[in-house]
Order: C-alpha cells, then structure tokens, then sequence
C-alpha cells in the first residue's frame, strides 16, 4: 500500500467506445504495472484451462469485482491502484449514452482521462461526446490508446491516420494529447514496456503517460476563496464554517464578503475545539471567528479585498444537460453555485454543439447528453469566478423540481463585473432646501428621465432631437443626453469593452438623475444593451424614469446604417457590436415602445408628446 | 495535507452539508469502528456540540462488549442517544435466506425509528471498498417512502452539490466515510486515538474484522492484537472485510436484496 501517503492521489478517467478493448486494457495494465496481487494471473489462467475456455484479459476485471481483494479494490465506477510508490484511482467511465450522468458522478474529480479507441474502427460518436463532456468539466490532460494494433499488422501508416484525425479533432477543443499510444493490450505492446512490434513508436507507453500526468491538489495558489457553508452560534461567538476552495487566509487579515460587500477582520480560525491555527489553506474545512459584528448568512463568498470574485446576475455558460425534459429558453432553474441557491431564468440558449463536428447549431432547447451555451440571468447578484480562473467557484448546477438535471461552467464574455461600477459606500446625500415638487410647480412641469433604449440605427437620437424642439417650443424645460456626445468629454476616457460600456452607462444616468432632480426633463440615447444597466438606471434614478423602447428589426437598421457602423462589425472593424458581435437584450416591460419600422418621424414624435403630455404636464 | 486530512476533510464537509440543508436528522451508530470514526468526525466538524441525536437500532444480540461499549461512550462523549428496538424475527420477510433475516429485522427497526421520529436524513457509516452493492452508492442518497433504494434510478452527484430534497415521506442517507478504505479507518484511529471494542484485537489467534449480531458474525483468523499489526494484516490480506457476516453470502444476492430494502 502507498508509500507517498502525501501525494494526492492521481484521478484517471478512461473513456471510450464499448467494444474498443477498455477492460483488457485495464487488466493488462495492472498485471504490467504490477498492482495485481500475486499469482492473480496464474490462477485466472489455470481455471480458464480447466473450464476449458480461453484466457481473456477482461475475466481478470470481472474475478476482481466479484471478490473485492483488497490489493485492487473495484466500485462501479472506481478502481484503485498502487505503482511505483503512487496511488492512482481509475475510473472506467460507462460506455453507455444512458449512464452519462454516472461517467460525469465518476469523473467530477478526474485529473486526467485515457481514450481508448479501436485501432480498426477509429473515432466513434461516442468518444467525441465524452471526450468534450470531459473538457468542459475542465480535464485538460489526455492520453490516447489506439488499442488492437495487433489487428491492423502493427501498421504505422494506419496510426499516423488516427493520430492525423485526433490531433485535428482536440485541437479545436484546445486540447493538445499528452501521448497518443499505439498499443495491443492482448500482447501487452506498449503498456508498460516498450514493444518490439512497432519500433516506429518512440514515445510514452500506457504507464510512463499515467506517471506524467499531475494530479490537481490543492489550488493554494490562487486567490482565496472561501465560501460560507453554515454559521453556528454557541454562547460567546459565532463560527463561519466552510471549506477554503482556493488560496489562504491568515489571522488579522481584512476579509471582504461577497456579494453583500461588507468587510471585517480575521479574529480566528477554529479547526477543532482547542486547535486555532494562525493560518489555513485550500482543501481544509475551517471555521472562522471575526472581529466585527456583521450580519453573514450560508451563501456569501470570502475573499480579500485585493483579487475580489466578480459580482453579476447574468453571465454565460456551457452546461450539459441530464434530464428527459429538454431545457427551454425562458425556463426557471434552481442555480446551485456553492453554497447558493436562487432562481434564475434562462434567458436565450445561444447554440447547441455537434460533439462530432463541433458545429454549434441554433436550437431553442437543450436535450439529454447534449451540450450548449446559454445566457443565465439569475434573481440577484451573486459572487463567481470565471471557470478558466478558478474551477471551484465557477461552475453551477442546474435543478428543478429539486432534482439536479445539468451543470455548467461560468464565462463572462461579453458581460461585465458590477463590482467594478459599485458607488463607495459611507457617503450621505445632503438634503435640499428646495424640493423637487416646489421646481416642478414653477417649471409647470414634473421632472423626469425618457430613457431611450434601441440598436444603433432604430431612430433613438433622431426622435431624441426632435422630440427636444418639439418639447421646447410647448414650454418644457428639456435636454437630450447623447450617447455620442457624452464620449466627446465626461465619458471621453471610456472604450468599448464591457467594462467601460456598463461605466458609460453608469455617468450618463447619473447625469441624466441630476438633470432631472434639478426639475428637467431629460432624454437621453443610449443603445443601453443590458438589462442589468437600465434596471440600475431605474433604481437610481427612482420613480421619474421612463424605460421607452425604440424599436427597429435588426435588418431594417442594417439597411438604414446612419453611420456605416454596421458595415465595419460585419468586416471586422468594429469588435462586440450590439446585434452582430454583441448581445441586445430586448426590455421585457418597457414603459413605452416606439416602432421605428412601422410608423413615420412624425407618427412616433406624436406618440411619444401625447405619452409626455399625460405623464408629465402638471 | 496528506492523505488522512483530506479524507476528514470531505467528511466534515458531508456533515456540516447535511446539517445545513435538511431537517431533523439522526446518525446510525452500530457500535462498530466505522461509526465510532464518525462520532470523531462530528465532534470536529461541530466543535464539540453534535446537532443531531445518535440512533442505536438495537437487534438484542450485540456482544455484551459492545453495549457496555455503548453505555460508556455514551456518557462520556455526552451523547443524546436514541435506543430502538427490532421487531420479532417472524416479521421479517420469509423468502430470505435464515441470516438475512435475521438481520432484515435491523430495517424494520430502522423503519419504526424513521416513522416515529420523522427523520428526514439518516447518517451512516458505509463505505464503497467494503462490499459490492455499496460501491454503487452515493454520498446523498435518497430513499423512497419505505425506505427502499433504487440502485439504477440515482440521481448524479458531482461538483460537491447532493440530492438533499427527499420526496414527502422519504428520507435520504447521507454517507460521511463512502470514500474511506477499511486501511484509512484503521490509520484515521490511530491517528486520532478513537476508542474501538476489543474484540477487533486478536485473542486465541481469532479477531472480529466487523462486528454485527453474535448469531451472525464469525471471527476471522488473526494475530493482530494491535492497530499496528492490523494495519499490516490489511496490506496483506485477500478475504474480504465482510466475509464473517454470513448474511452477505447465504446466497449471491441476498445482501442486494436487504439494502435494496432499506438495509445499510
């Protein structure tokens, strides 16, 4: 038994078509590699003589499994192992289209994963979908073992095919395979020692690929993440307890808590009774006391201040999906992201992948086994990392009906961190002599905020100005805010990416709320794309703001193209432009929609005067 | 952390999860090495004030060692105990072969525990190394409203996120030690210097490797006296940990049949 007793042990999927020799492969690798108890072979062998059968390398998995020895232990699923002073634990992943959702209960933790494919058959549909199933779950080492060489004559130019094809295939998925291995595993070509039949192969063999592959261990090294599984009260203080999923923390640190943005002092760590360490690391289950007394329940993120976890409702995601019935665009899931639980609306399913080609289709649902990418906007902030930054904390579960049916990993692409445009907090507004009903009855009207919303192109800032004049010449105090304008000075430090629009949006209604406290009516252009931003608008700006909706298909702006931009997005020129390279999220309940495309300048100036006349006239 | 801090660690995960999202549950003790493990694990994971009651289903035939065992600890470790008896072997189902029967009386006691207290979730000390059908198990898992389980019909368990919603009616097991080998239950005692029966220390050249009813448990062949030597005997043994409790080989799928039924 293991004599590296601190090594993680190394977690290895194996993955493959049915018939393609996965079994045989398992019992000559651990005859060669000598993890079978002694004499375990030669009894095989002697009792196939007597039963009259012939010797088959899958029977020694099966004797195994039946007698559960305890120097090769066999679950369902996981098969442990000792070679050269390292423990490994292979997990034989099910063939089968229908046990998916045990292959991915067994390879949750996998380090790595060996492929096993037909020397003879090639690349099955089913090596595809569980190699990428595999991927998205975020196991990035892999070995192939192109089995049953002996039945193609130990052909290289036959290998050099497969490995052609491979190669192709997971280089799109940014996979790069540690080895690809010809190997027999009847005549044990390749497994352990190197074979004389093929002495055109000079890489790894079967083991020497396992030996390179590194177990994950614990993510010490990145940014501390620690999130709050329960809190317990006993008569003199209250124990944060959880698991340290990142990083470390160290007594006398600032700890910031996510997403409630409250910080306090680390007083202590409470290991067991009467073990407090000064400081603790990713892997251990610790609870924390804090100097402070502030309000944290099971769910918040701990971090520190420096290298924060992002803060959004809505983000992308891959998922895989489990369940009979399909997931649905508009469907209600449970979101389960460590210690959270809330509602969230699949907002758009954006395509569903072809495991084989990697194509990724339109679809408008999500089936069994299948694979895709979704927008996910959740009922409210939550704290996450991107998956490609910290696995732990960016992946989720998906359930409903309290059953988990999907999983998937978290991208902000295209989405913007709202921790980033968060206002500073321990600042209070000064209160006015002046009120804003006392403006509003000299001015002869109520203050407000017309907050147009729309792609480029459908008309926001024509309206805007006319609707300006119109207003004025009536005797409305009125003033357009435009997006183009604004860039020009207040915003001009501001580009293009999430970030710097999400900020832009953030000056232009806080200007836009000024404008209106100071008893004016304000309209401002904005293509405003996400609903988070004008939600915030809403909420800053209070109950004067009017979400109206300028709306125009996306081909007709395309046609109208008052500024050639549409042009440079379709060539390139332009990056993330909303409707081409870029989401437009449609407001779900504007107060008001203009229709650009079907009615005329004039017909949609009226509507909106007619609009303005009843909301805002005294 | 080696490798016995990362088992407690995922076992105080377990069961501070447990806690944290279902009501009223209870932990099985059976008396035995693995369950005494456990106590040590909730002890730890909340500092000393176990938030839910310890269930002895009692059959009435442990070794008089074990209940002296029981009554000891109990008190010292200051647990609220909960004692339920069996039911009468004739109540057990006829069909089963006569040691399996004698041990489906532990599921029906379990059952009447389950329906008086109204227990939601149940903790027990199984692992997946030690018998085949327990191999297939998961961390959280459910079962029916007569305590049954569906071994084809499990739900998937990844990404530490576990089926913690049982049906109105049902329960879910939750299992702390599933990921242990008997080899680390071993090292985890002597590590941590958790008291165990004696009678898993050779005597005469016999020692119990698992303990359960007197009827029904025979002692293997042993010299180890001590958690050294019974660490090396692992390392060199072939027979498997159950192999003294008969009713797991009266016939090939007597044992199925019990846990399929609700049995540990």
């Amino acid at each position: 038994m293991p004599s590296s007793q601190n090594l993680p042990p190394l977690h290895f999927v194996l993955i493959g078509h049915v018939d393609h020799g996965k079994s045989s492969l398992i019992g000559r690798l651990l005859h060669d590699a000598d993890a079978l108890p002694h004499g375990k072979k030669d009894a095989m062998e002697e009792m196939c003589k007597r039963r009259g059968v012939t010797f088959q390398w899958a029977f020694l998995m099966d004797a195994l499994q039946a007698e559960r020895d305890q120097g090769v232990t066999i679950d369902s699923a996981w098969i442990r192992f000792n070679s050269h002073g390292r423990e490994y634990i292979l997990i034989d992943a099910p063939g089968h289209e229908r046990f998916v959702r045990n292959m991915i209960t067994g390879a949750e933790r996998a380090d790595a994963a060996l492929l096993v494919i037909d020397a003879q058959e090639g690349l099955q549909e089913q090596s595809f979908r569980h190699g990428f199933l595999l991927h998205l779950m975020g196991v990035r080492q892999l070995g192939v073992v192109i089995n049953k060489m002996d039945l193609v004559g130990y052909d290289a130019a036959r290998f050099n095919a497969l490995e052609k094809e491979i190669r192709e295939y997971f280089e799109r998925l940014d996979i790069d395979p540690v080895a690809i291995i010809p190997v027999s595993a009847v005549e044990g070509d390749n497994i352990v020692r190197h074979s004389a039949n093929m002495p055109w192969y000079k890489g790894a063999s079967v083991l020497e690929a396992l030996q390179n592959f590194q177990a994950r261990g614990e993510s010490v090294d990145l940014p501390l993440r620690f999130p709050v599984q329960d809190v317990y009260r006993n008569d003199t203080q209250r124990i944060l307890v959880g698991r340290i999923e990142s990083g470390q923390m160290q007594v006398g640190e600032e700890l910031l808590f996510s997403p409630s943005n409250q910080t306090a002092t680390l007083a202590s760590i409470e290991n067991h009774p009467g073990e407090n360490p000064a400081q603790a690391q990713a892997g251990r289950c610790v609870g924390i006391t804090l100097k402070e007394k502030i309000f944290i329940e099971r769910g918040e993120l701990v971090s520190h201040s420096k290298n924060p976890p992002v803060e959004s409702d809505v983000f992308r995601a891959r998922i895989f999906w489990l369940a009979q019935t399909p997931l649905r665009t508009g469907d209600v899931c449970e979101l389960r992201l460590a210690n959270t639980r809330i509602p969230a609306d699949i907002e758009n399913i954006e395509w569903v992948v072809d495991p084989a080609s990697l194509q990724r289709n339109q679809a408008d649902n999500i089936q069994a086994n299948e694979i895709g990418e979704i927008i996910i906007r959740a009922r409210t902030i939550l704290a996450f990392d991107p998956f490609d930054e910290n696995t732990n904390t960016g992946r989720f579960i998906l359930a409903r009906d309290k059953q988990i049916q999907g999983g998937g990993t978290i991208s902000m692409q295209g989405y913007t961190d709202r921790r980033l445009t968060r206002r500073a907090t321990n600042i209070t507004r000064v209160p006015h002599h002046v009120t804003i009903d006392e403006r509003a009855r000299r001015i002869g009207h109520k203050n407000g905020v017309l907050w147009f919303t729309g792609l480029s192109g459908a008309g926001k800032s024509t309206l805007a100005l006319t609707l300006e004049r119109r207003l004025y010449e009536q005797g409305f105090q009125v003033f357009v805010l435009d997006g183009d304008n604004l860039r020009y000075g207040l915003n001009a430090d501001l580009g293009f990416s999430p970030e710097d629009r999400a900020e832009n949006i953030r000056r232009a209604f806080e200007v836009a709320g000024l404008f209106s406290r100071a008893g004016m009516l304000v309209i401002t252009a904005f293509i405003s794309p996400y609903a988070s931003d004008r939600t915030r608008a809403r909420e800053v700006i209070g109950d004067s703001f009017r979400e109206i909706h300028i709306h125009a298909d996306i081909e007709v702006c395309k046609e109208r193209d008052p500024k050639g931009l549409y042009e440079k997005a379709r060539s390139g020129e332009i990056r993330e432009f909303t409707g081409i390279s870029a989401p437009y999220e449609t407001p779900k309940n504007p107060d008001l929609t203009i229709d650009t495309a079907a009615n005329n300048i004039e017909e949609c100036v009226e509507k909106l005067l007619a609009y303005i006349e009843a909301e805002f006239r005294l | 952390m080696n490798r016995l801090d990362r088992l407690e660690s995922q076992s105080i995960y377990i069961l501070r999860e447990a806690v944290a999202t279902i009501d009223n549950i209870a932990m099985l003790w059976s008396l035995g090495k693995d369950s005494n493990t456990m106590i040590r694990l909730a002890q730890k994971a909340f500092f000393g004030r176990m938030p839910f009651p310890l269930l002895h289903v009692d059959t009435g035939k442990k070794f008089p060692e074990m209940y002296a065992f029981r009554d000891e600890y109990a008190k010292k470790w200051n647990i609220n105990l909960l004692l339920q008896e069996c039911p009468d072997i004739s109540e057990t189902d006829e069909d089963l072969p006569p040691a399996a029967r004698s041990a489906a009386r532990k599921s029906l006691g379990l059952k009447a525990a389950i329906a008086a207290h109204g227990f939601r979730g149940l903790i027990a000390g199984i692992r997946r190394d030690e018998e085949a059908t327990r191999a297939k198990e998961r961390v959280f898992s459910p079962r029916g409203s007569f305590g049954e389980w569906q071994p084809r019909e499990q739900p998937p368990e990844f990404w530490n996120q576990y089926a913690t919603d049982p049906p109105p009616g049902a329960h879910i097991r939750i299992h702390p030690l599933l990921h242990w080998t008997e080899r680390d239950i071993w090292a985890y005692i002597q590590r941590e210097d958790i008291p165990v029966v004696d009678l898993y220390f050779a005597r005469d050249g016999k020692r119990y490797r698992s303990l359960g009813d007197t009827d029904i448990t025979r002692p293997i062949e042993s010299t180890a006296a001590t958690i050294e030597e019974i660490l090396d005997e692992l390392a060199q043994t072939r027979q498997a940990e159950r192999a003294g409790r008969l009713m797991d080989h009266e016939s090939e799928d007597a044992f199925e049949r019990l846990r399929v039924d609700g049995y540990m």
